[in-house]
């Protein structure tokens, strides 16, 4: 069962500007979206603003309506040991599963510390990963 | 005062108004005759040669604009078989169709004349060396003044546009007296001369420009006179009249427009009405002499007047002043020209991204910068910046591909560009020239 470890994640596309983080910010306040986790990549002269929130239909929605550029991705969250050398390990065991990372990001909350990554064969990668002994976390945990 | 060929560039007014009246009427018998498409102009209008019987008759005739020489792509308008053209130029056309213009060798003798005439008339001849640093290709500029400079007996350095250091070098150690090239290239020259710890001003021969191909201001003029101590002249041409072939005289007041090789007129853009001397209006062209491509009535776009005193310099030839803007919201950037319409028309050619744009002119440094900013279709946008760069760099190659000339490239988001309701003006100019 991989799809339960297949975790949404809603893309902004955003220009560099000020304000921009801000308003995409305030759209999730309104419909009281709860950000778990949350990353901006730039390039030059724009970004895009990648998070994983609850409710990710709505926010979807509500962005779009603003006239945001918005996209889901699928990706995937492994548990990583919250301590010194806890990263080491996951990557050491994404080496050997053989994944290759689009990009990824991570956030330490109540329950550990999450590594996210974006692949381009999710399915294939939530196998390889369970099959080297690594712990995904499921997607019923973001709602 | 220096003449190339002062029985012609002194004769009296009447005289030359007379040679023109008997070139237009020889002219227009024969595209009547031997061209299809003049014929079928004519005919158009109720206009039979036999009704040209001034000079002023010329009103008579219909418009020739870029769009008739665009449709007639690539050589439908020659009035010449294809083994009497010894030279095509090609010039980028509105929507990304180019232009081509053709020569015999009469064209290029009657080209080579008036450009011989004009660097006379603003005091460049034998002993100059110049530096003809136009591009040199299917852009006129460079192998017009190339030719133009050989035959007043001027030394030819045919740099061409680009290796700004080498030309600087050569400059020095060829003592060039003389530069034919955008107003821009030369202030960049002169910005990379202090660079390398050179003046144009102390440790070069420079003393006169010939400078062209994009629009620039008397304070642009006087800028460059004074911080490289030169003589800035003026020159004028399109491809279409051959290419550049007029410059100011010494006394740098208007370009005389050679009588016995154009004919021109003042019109009103709106209207087409002739304008009488003095008045601001588009400038018409009827080249009296072209033998590939004839051009009559053909409007430029270019916004002048005809300055009526007599010049100072003894010239009899009609002068038109500086140009005052266009008709139309052609772009010069670095002296290539740029329709909006071309932007559009090759950014409708890739499906990541809208017809929604804004084109952003600036300088930077000297030379010009274009900014394209276009919405991306929320069909393409990934959450991958690889993606997304590679989009921007598709929208650079390819308008760089349609417009011969590179554009910076901005990815905006779909809505957030200005829509217009009626016409679009999509441009946005920020250079100070």
């Amino acid at each position: 069962m991989e799809s339960e470890f297949i975790i949404r994640q809603i893309s902004i596309f955003s220009e560099n500007k000020p304000g921009r983080l801000a308003s995409v910010a305030k759209a999730l306040q309104e419909e009281g979206i709860n950000i778990f986790a949350f990353s901006i990549a730039e390039a030059n002269g724009f970004g895009v603003i990648r998070a994983i929130v609850n409710r990710a239909e709505d926010a979807h929605k509500k962005l779009t309506e603003l006239g945001f550029m918005v996209s889901f991705t699928d990706v995937i969250a492994v548990k990583m040991r919250d301590q010194p050398g806890g990263l080491y390990e996951t990557a050491v065991m994404l080496g050997d599963a053989g994944i290759n990372i689009t990009y990824s990001y991570a956030y330490s909350g109540r329950d550990g510390a999450v590594l996210i990554i974006r692949v381009d064969e999710v399915e294939d990668a939530i196998r390889a990963i369970k099959e080297h002994g690594g712990e995904l976390i499921s997607n019923n945990l973001f709602t | 005062m220096q003449f190339w060929d002062p029985r012609v560039e002194e004769m009296p007014v009447e005289d030359l108004k007379k040679r023109q009246y008997k070139l237009l009427k020889s002219l227009v018998y024969r595209l009547y005759s031997f061209s299809s498409f003049y014929q079928e102009r004519m005919d158009a209008v109720g206009i039979h040669p036999d009704d040209i019987s001034t000079l002023e008759d010329v009103k008579k005739l219909p418009f020739m604009v870029k769009a008739d020489l665009r449709d007639s792509y690539p050589d439908k308008l020659f009035t010449v078989p294809q083994d009497e053209v010894v030279r095509y130029h090609v010039s980028s056309g509105t929507t990304g169709k180019p232009t081509v213009v053709g020569y015999t060798q009469n064209d290029l003798d009657l080209w080579t004349t008036s450009l011989a005439r004009a660097l006379t008339s603003c005091g460049i001849g034998r002993g100059d060396v110049i530096e003809v640093s136009y591009g040199y290709g299917l852009f006129t500029g460079g192998l017009g003044l190339h030719y133009g400079a050989e035959k007043v007996g001027a030394s030819v350095v045919p740099t061409s546009v680009g290796n700004t250091e080498r030309q600087i070098e050569l400059m020095q150690d060829l003592g060039v007296t003389a530069i034919a090239c955008t107003p821009s290239y030369l202030v960049h020259i002169n910005d990379t001369a202090k660079k390398m710890g050179i003046s144009i001003k102390d440790d070069t021969l420079l003393r006169i420009a010939v400078l062209g191909a994009e629009p620039w201001s008397e304070k642009m003029r006087e800028r460059i006179e004074e911080e490289m101590d030169i003589r800035a002249i003026n020159i004028y041409g399109t491809s279409e009249l051959s290419g550049p072939m007029f410059t100011e005289c010494s006394e740098r007041d208007g370009m005389h427009i050679w009588g016995d090789i154009a004919l021109i007129e003042i019109v009103d853009p709106d209207t087409g009405e002739p304008l009488p001397n003095g008045v601001k209006g588009e400038l018409v062209f009827t080249m009296l002499q072209k033998e590939a491509l004839p051009i009559i009535r053909y409007r430029t776009g270019d916004i002048t007047l005809i300055m009526d005193e007599p010049c100072p310099c003894g010239r009899t030839h009609p002068k038109v002043a500086r140009l005052m803007g266009r008709v139309d919201d052609m772009l010069i950037i670095r002296g290539i020209n740029v329709f909006p319409s071309q932007v559009e028309h090759a950014l409708l050619s890739i499906p990541e991204v809208s017809g929604h744009f804004m084109i952003e002119v600036s300088r930077k440094g000297a030379l010009d910068n274009m900014l394209v900013r276009v919405e991306m279709n929320p069909e393409a946008f990934s959450d991958r910046i690889d993606d997304l760069i590679a989009i921007k760099q598709k929208v650079h190659h390819t308008l760089k591909g349609s417009l011969n000339v590179a554009a910076d490239v901005d990815i905006a988001a779909p809505g957030s560009l200005p829509r217009f309701e009626g016409k679009a003006k999509r441009v946005i100019d920020r250079r100070n020239i």
